[in-house]
């Protein structure tokens, strides 16, 4: 496999309306940070990956075919993924694969919602003929997964403010991160209302429009620059009705995390990672994410959040930029938490910055619990 | 270079409504077809790709709602493209270059007859400054057919010969739909749908799914199969601005043909994706072949499998090179308004 590296990461200014710019503009606002940051120009850009989650948030069939112009990828190969809520992970590990290959020396991935164009928790509840709609959006979907931890873990009833108020706190440090709570704390997400038991309003993620835009490219070209090379990536599906399959605690997550620790040549990822982005839509995912990608013992992932080492100062930082529980432009979301790893291994995430971090982790996860995407990424080749 | 080829193929019998048959009904047969004459187990797979369309299915996540068609228990690698699945295999080839793995299953599936094609397709276009004038699929065609009859690129007489010569090809495949084949003054004497394309110049709603199999050199050996070998594959895709394109040309197709050194005149036979009988005269000229040299299946005009007709194109190609006495194919896969995305694959076969 030829080595690759992410150097280039661009975002835009997450917002629940970007109402100053078009679907294209937005999309520009990333590729463009991030050709900047990683040096190359459009001609260097052999091919573009574009991913997002379904079509129905913006109303636009395959947008990919009429942004084909405004991404760079006119007269270049365009491919265009969808795996749901894990896309931008996918979509990071499919660009990746283009130089992995050897086929592509530097690629343009780019992922993008604009989510004020729709509706999503109408999108997210789809009527299938012969079946009984749920209309539930992703919250009331995911809700009774977090009953069901909460009643084997037996974990108190904090441990979900107190993520929401730590996720708060580090977009706080973020001036790209949509919500911005000053004085955000406990009482304050405790008095929010009751939305799909255990979460409170403040414990969802919000809806948001925003890009994030990867540069990956071959050694060749990425030696010499500042570099967040990709140590280990892969991906894991289960379907939605798999007669025992564990909602709570998939086996897809727990292989897909092996997977990639195999490749990095992590045993114990704990003290080998230095720091983690990993999707957390609703607070209690925290947690359970914790114990399924082995950083803490089962139903002992909560005792974690409690002892605040998933905070920027914590033994394993998770979330530092805010995670999705702040900016949640959907299909883009997993690439964010992709970019924001490779960000902090190489010494740029600003404020929101784990002192020498030299290896970290990037997670999504998407559909009904079931579809898995990773990477670890690292200072070094 | 690793070498990869294609092992299998699996089509259903295109239907033109397949009724409450669902995705997962439209798929399972294929999959299973492909992997019984591959005889491969599904835990021998180890990469899964899709294309379908949401927007077909009328609702979120039609690949979610496939993938309970394949056994998904202990979780698989998988990954879907909302695009033709021909881009699904594609992605597959890199994953298998790139070592991530060795042997993939690779499906499309779409169901056209619940809705009005015609105008779902129009949400694909640019949504601010195309999409509100709702022109739909056929017009954009008829509007490339148009502007190749006033550059004396176009005869009506080729497109007659386009739909005579898929309907005649078809009958050596009995998954396409039945075709009407048309006498010369039938067809100049039949009602436009939309000038100068009439019923027998578009392809007919189709419902179907397909699925191709393809393995590493080293999978083959392993698994005693006989590939045929993608020996060379590229895609490319041109402006979204109809303003930008001369509709005259399919400037990807060859631009592509010199970035992959193809000698077009060493291809056997070609199979392409090609809806209207206009882009099949279209193709023959870029391609320098005589039009019933092109799609030797039928091609689109006897059955067009959204998301999968693409898929189909190689498909056919490869079944063809498998059961006949040729060595080399050219398949086609194509997505967007006027031929806007293209993607050409070169195959060739042990012989």
């Amino acid at each position: 496999m030829n080595p690759a590296a992410v150097i280039g990461v661009g975002q835009t200014k997450y917002d629940s309306k970007r109402r100053d710019v078009s679907m294209p503009g937005l999309i520009r606002e990333a590729i463009d940070k991030a050709l900047i940051q990683s040096g190359v120009d459009w001609e260097d850009v052999d091919a573009v990956i574009l991913g997002k989650a379904p079509d129905m948030f913006e109303g636009v069939m395959m947008p990919e075919l009429f942004l084909a112009d405004s991404i760079g990828a006119y007269n270049k190969p365009l491919l265009r993924v969808h795996t749901a809520g894990s896309v931008g992970g996918s979509t990071a590990i499919m660009a990746a694969t283009h130089i992995t290959s050897g086929q592509y020396k530097c690629v343009l991935t780019v992922s993008f919602e604009k989510q004020s164009e729709s509706n999503a928790t109408w999108a997210l509840s789809p009527k299938y003929p012969y079946t009984p709609h749920i209309n539930a959006g992703a919250g009331g979907y995911f809700a009774p997964y977090m009953r069901e931890y909460i009643r084997r873990s037996a974990a108190p009833e904090h441990i979900g403010w107190k993520v929401a108020v730590k996720d708060r706190l580090n977009a706080n440090l973020n001036p790209l991160a949509h919500l911005q709570i000053p004085n955000i704390d406990l009482e304050m997400v405790k008095s929010t209302p009751m939305l799909w038991e255990p979460l409170r309003y403040l414990e969802s993620c919000p809806s948001s429009d925003g890009a994030c835009a990867l540069i990956i490219a071959s050694s060749d070209i990425a030696k010499g620059k500042n570099a967040a090379w990709i140590k280990g990536m892969s991906v894991r599906s289960e379907g939605t009705l798999s007669a025992g399959r564990d909602e709570v605690n998939p086996l897809a997550g727990q292989l897909c995390a092996k997977d990639i620790y195999n490749q990095a040549g992590i045993c114990d990822p704990l003290k080998e990672i230095d720091c983690a982005e990993i999707y957390v839509p609703f607070s209690w995912y925290e947690p359970m994410w914790l114990e399924n990608l082995g950083f803490a013992e089962k139903n002992k992932g909560w005792m974690f959040t409690d002892q605040g080492r998933t905070e920027i100062s914590g033994d394993i930082p998770v979330n530092m930029s805010g995670g999705v529980l702040s900016s949640n432009p959907i299909g883009a979301s997993g690439m964010i938490r992709f970019g924001e790893a490779a960000l902090q291994v190489m010494g740029e995430a600003g404020n929101h910055q784990v002192d020498g971090a030299k290896i970290a982790m990037g997670h999504a996860y998407g559909g009904a619990a079931q579809f898995f995407a990773m990477w670890i990424v690292a200072q070094e080749i | 270079m690793k070498r990869i080829g294609l092992v299998g193929y699996a089509q259903n019998r295109i239907k033109s409504d397949a009724g409450s048959a669902n995705e997962v009904e439209l798929i399972m047969p294929v999959v299973h077809q492909v992997l019984s004459d591959t005889n491969l187990k599904q835990e021998d797979i180890d990469f899964t790709c899709s294309g379908s369309c949401d927007y077909l299915q009328g609702a979120a996540f039609a690949f979610v709602e496939g993938l309970n068609a394949i056994q998904t228990y202990p979780p698989i690698k998988e990954s879907h493209v909302e695009m033709d699945a021909a881009w699904a295999l594609y992605e597959s080839y890199l994953r298998i270059l790139s070592g991530e793995a060795e042997i993939a299953l690779i499906y499309g599936f779409g169901k056209s007859s619940p809705g009005n094609l015609d105008q779902i397709m129009t949400l694909q276009l640019d949504p601010y400054y195309v999409a509100p004038l709702w022109p739909d699929r056929v017009n954009l065609a008829a509007l490339q057919a148009n502007s190749m009859l006033q550059a004396g690129k176009l005869l009506r007489e080729e497109m007659f010969e386009a739909v005579c010569a898929a309907a005649q090809n078809a009958k050596t495949n009995p998954n396409t739909l039945n075709m009407i084949v048309p006498t010369l003054e039938e067809y100049l004497a039949s009602e436009m749908i939309s000038s100068p394309l009439t019923k027998f110049d578009c392809a007919p709603i189709s419902d179907g799914a397909s699925a191709i199999i393809i393995a590493s050199e080293a999978a083959c050996k392993k698994f005693d199969l006989e590939p045929v070998w993608i020996e060379k594959i590229g895609h490319q895709v041109d402006s979204g601005n109809f303003g930008f394109r001369d509709l005259t040309l399919v400037k990807p197709v060859s631009e592509l043909i010199k970035k992959l050194s193809l000698d077009i005149q060493k291809i056997d036979f070609i199979e392409t994706h090609t809806q209207f009988s206009h882009e099949v005269v279209l193709m023959a000229k870029i391609l320098n072949r005589p039009i019933p040299q092109i799609n030797l299946s039928g091609g689109p005009l006897a059955g067009n499998v959204m998301m999968a007709a693409g898929l189909d194109a190689i498909g056919h190609a490869y079944k063809i090179l498998r059961d006949k006495n040729s060595v080399s194919a050219l398949a086609h896969a194509s997505s967007g308004p006027c031929l806007q995305h293209n993607l050409l694959a070169c195959l060739r076969s042990h012989r």
